[in-house]
């Protein structure tokens, strides 16, 4: 059984006096114990509302989630607010994009670490405090003792990245997600962060939701990689596969805007045309034809499907054929 | 942290000293004075020359100025003209200030008490109706007049309803002991438990008349700074960690939240005074603030002098205290 299963999920935002608005149309995939699987998509591509719908995070008025997210086999969409408070922190744990802006300024990082072992492990705040030097100590933060009595503004960015990792891990939950845990940071702690999720994930068996922009983020990391644009998965493969062949044009233009070391020099980088729509027209073909160099006259007209081929699952009219040169 | 309070201190010192020379110059420059507000229109010439002399008034402003402060220095403010004549400004101060501290006091509890709960609750139920309420509520409560709201309170609760004494601040007949000057602590102290309801019962109409302003403005800043606490992501970690709403809320939302409105709360107890004036008035609450108003009618030059300059003392303490208490809340603020 897969450890989640998240399936058809949609999420509308609601709003009086607005058009509702399609966040997430329909995502489906699905993380085995263990297993590190990749969301990956420009901003507004509904990849982080996938995420905070699966932690049960988005507001309770305003945004209506439908379809299923199994956990164990349980469906945390039927839970009630105070049963997935239970789970939050101890099954599922989850680390944010910004980590100053994520903690709390006016509290000591020891609090921010123990309250959670606080309230799902039932540890008294002395033994807690023991086991957060632990955890601080785990995620590679040097001095975890006297770290216990600082503010965030006293640490590092990476510091901080690294605190937050080990509160979100402090319960040892099945399931971590983290929604672009290292954009905030410089290009050289996010290496060490990425590093260090790798090892915490592989060491304590957890699950890992990674979601990002940064393909360069999925390609160290991920066994499985979910392509998303406009809120649906456009294309899902193992990461061998998504890199050596990517079959979908967003896929492929995602992959051709990355600079890379084995280039020949001068070759241009190829940018992706134009940027998202804001409301995802999925009803009228596919919702990345206009901006597409594949696109033909069906895919304007035909809404294209989620199909299997060999191992990875497309949704496209007109894939990129091996060894063709996509111009841009 | 201790040379930081020392120097607020060393400028509340500066502060007071021009705060005098301007207050003193200023009530000089008033029309009318003393003299014609003790001996009325009818004053002959010859007695209006002798009473200014007496008072010494004739002198060149420089000259009273530094006479004043020669006294001033030594703890004598002069002799009341006019508040209760021939009684020291010293005396007529410690008299009042209990009754205003007591005042004060309970209005600003009151206003916390209200204030800042509904401020949140609003904010988490914002466009509820408690918060469409509260939001024009406390519009009203800010813009209605605190000597009209005063009367208001007087006219239903103590003539129509009769259920609280109109004025003063004690019923005479009481023959309650003194011991601190502040008559519900009296009351408590020697366990008078009848002088102690008494002197409550005479506090709650002026305290609710004096709490209007700094409820409201307590509740609007509360629930402001709420919605933007809520929106911070440290609020979204807290959920992500599964906390219980109990600590999410005091812990996570309401310390954050604390820190505008701690500022607050000090302003509008600074500014408490400029509101008793006027509810004191309307009660005959025996308190600075009547003294004030009585002190310029009567052009009461050492009584005034005195008072104003300790409102401004008592204003800048308060304020310290605030920013002192900033360090309490905001570690940020400690190490800097």
């Amino acid at each position: 059984m897969a450890l989640l299963d998240v399936s058809d999920l949609s999420v509308v935002f609601q709003r009086r006096g607005e058009p509702p608005f399609t966040a997430v149309d329909g995502v489906s995939f699905s993380v085995e114990p263990g297993q590190t699987v990749g969301l990956v998509g420009e901003s507004g591509c509904g990849k982080s509302v996938t995420s905070l719908a699966i932690m049960g995070l988005l507001p309770r008025r305003g945004a209506v989630v439908t379809g299923s997210v199994r956990f164990e086999g349980a469906e945390l969409l039927s839970l009630s607010a105070r049963q997935m408070r239970d789970r939050r922190g101890r099954d599922l744990g989850m680390v944010f994009q910004d980590p100053l802006s994520s903690l709390n300024p006016v509290i000591a990082i020891g609090l921010q670490v123990t309250e959670v072992l606080e309230r799902h492990r039932g540890m008294p705040r002395r033994q807690a405090m023991v086991e957060a030097a632990d955890l601080l100590d785990k995620v590679g933060i040097p001095d975890p003792r006297r770290r216990l009595d600082e503010y965030p503004h006293q640490l590092s960015g990476g510091m901080r990245q690294r605190a937050l990792i080990a509160m979100a891990l402090a319960c040892r939950p099945r399931l971590l997600i983290a929604d672009e845990p290292t954009t905030a940071l410089d290009v050289t702690i996010q290496a060490q962060i990425l590093a260090l999720l790798a090892e915490l994930v592989r060491d304590t068996g957890t699950a890992l939701i990674m979601i990002t922009h940064d393909l360069g983020v999925v390609a160290g990391l991920c066994d499985e990689v979910n392509v998303l644009y406009g809120g649906r998965v456009v294309e899902r493969a193992r990461r061998h596969e998504l890199f050596r062949r990517p079959r979908h044009p967003y896929t492929h233009g995602l992959l051709a805007s990355i600079p890379r070391l084995d280039a020949p020099r001068g070759e241009r980088l190829v940018p992706i045309r134009g940027s998202v729509a804001d409301n995802i027209p999925w009803d009228h073909g596919c919702a990345f034809a206009p901006r597409c160099p594949n696109a033909l006259g069906t895919c304007v007209e035909v809404t294209p499907q989620m199909d299997e081929e060999d191992g990875r699952l497309l949704r496209c009219h007109n894939p990129v054929q091996e060894n063709q040169e996509v111009p841009a | 942290m201790l040379r930081y309070t020392l120097r607020r201190l060393l400028q509340l010192v500066g502060v007071v000293l021009v705060l005098s020379m301007l207050i003193f110059g200023w009530l000089r420059a008033l029309p009318g004075g003393p003299v014609s507000a003790l001996l009325g229109e009818r004053g002959t010439e010859e007695a209006r020359r002798e009473l200014t002399a007496q008072l010494g008034l004739d002198q060149p402003i420089f000259v009273q100025y530094g006479k004043f402060l020669g006294r001033a220095l030594s703890g004598d403010f002069g002799a009341s003209t006019g508040v209760q004549p021939g009684d020291s400004a010293i005396e007529i101060f410690l008299q009042r200030f209990p009754a205003t501290v007591e005042l004060s006091v309970v209005a600003i509890v009151l206003a916390v008490l209200f204030g800042i709960p509904l401020g949140y609750l609003a904010a988490r139920r914002r466009g509820g109706w408690l918060d469409n309420l509260g939001v024009v509520g406390s519009l009203v409560g800010v813009a209605v007049p605190v000597f009209f709201l005063a009367f208001l309170l007087k006219y239903l609760f103590a003539v129509q309803l009769g259920w609280l004494p109109a004025s003063g601040r004690q019923t005479g007949g009481l023959d309650a002991t003194r011991v601190t000057g502040f008559f519900v602590l009296d009351g408590l102290l020697t366990r008078e438990w009848d002088a102690a309801a008494d002197a409550l019962a005479h506090l709650v109409l002026p305290a609710m008349a004096l709490a209007t302003i700094p409820f409201a403005v307590i509740f609007r800043i509360t629930r402001a700074a709420v919605l933007d606490v809520l929106d911070e992501d440290y609020v979204r970690t807290a959920e992500s960690k599964g906390l219980t709403t109990s600590v999410i809320r005091r812990r996570h939302v309401l310390r954050n939240a604390m820190l505008p409105v701690v500022t607050t709360i000090g302003l509008q107890t600074g500014a408490l005074l400029a509101g008793a004036v006027l509810t004191e008035k309307v009660f005959a609450f025996p308190g600075l603030g009547e003294a004030l108003a009585l002190g310029f009618e009567r052009r009461d030059y050492p009584v005034l002098q005195l008072m104003i300059i300790m409102a401004a003392m008592v204003y800048v303490l308060v304020n310290l205290v605030v920013d002192l208490s900033y360090a309490v809340i905001d570690p940020r603020v400690r190490t800097r």
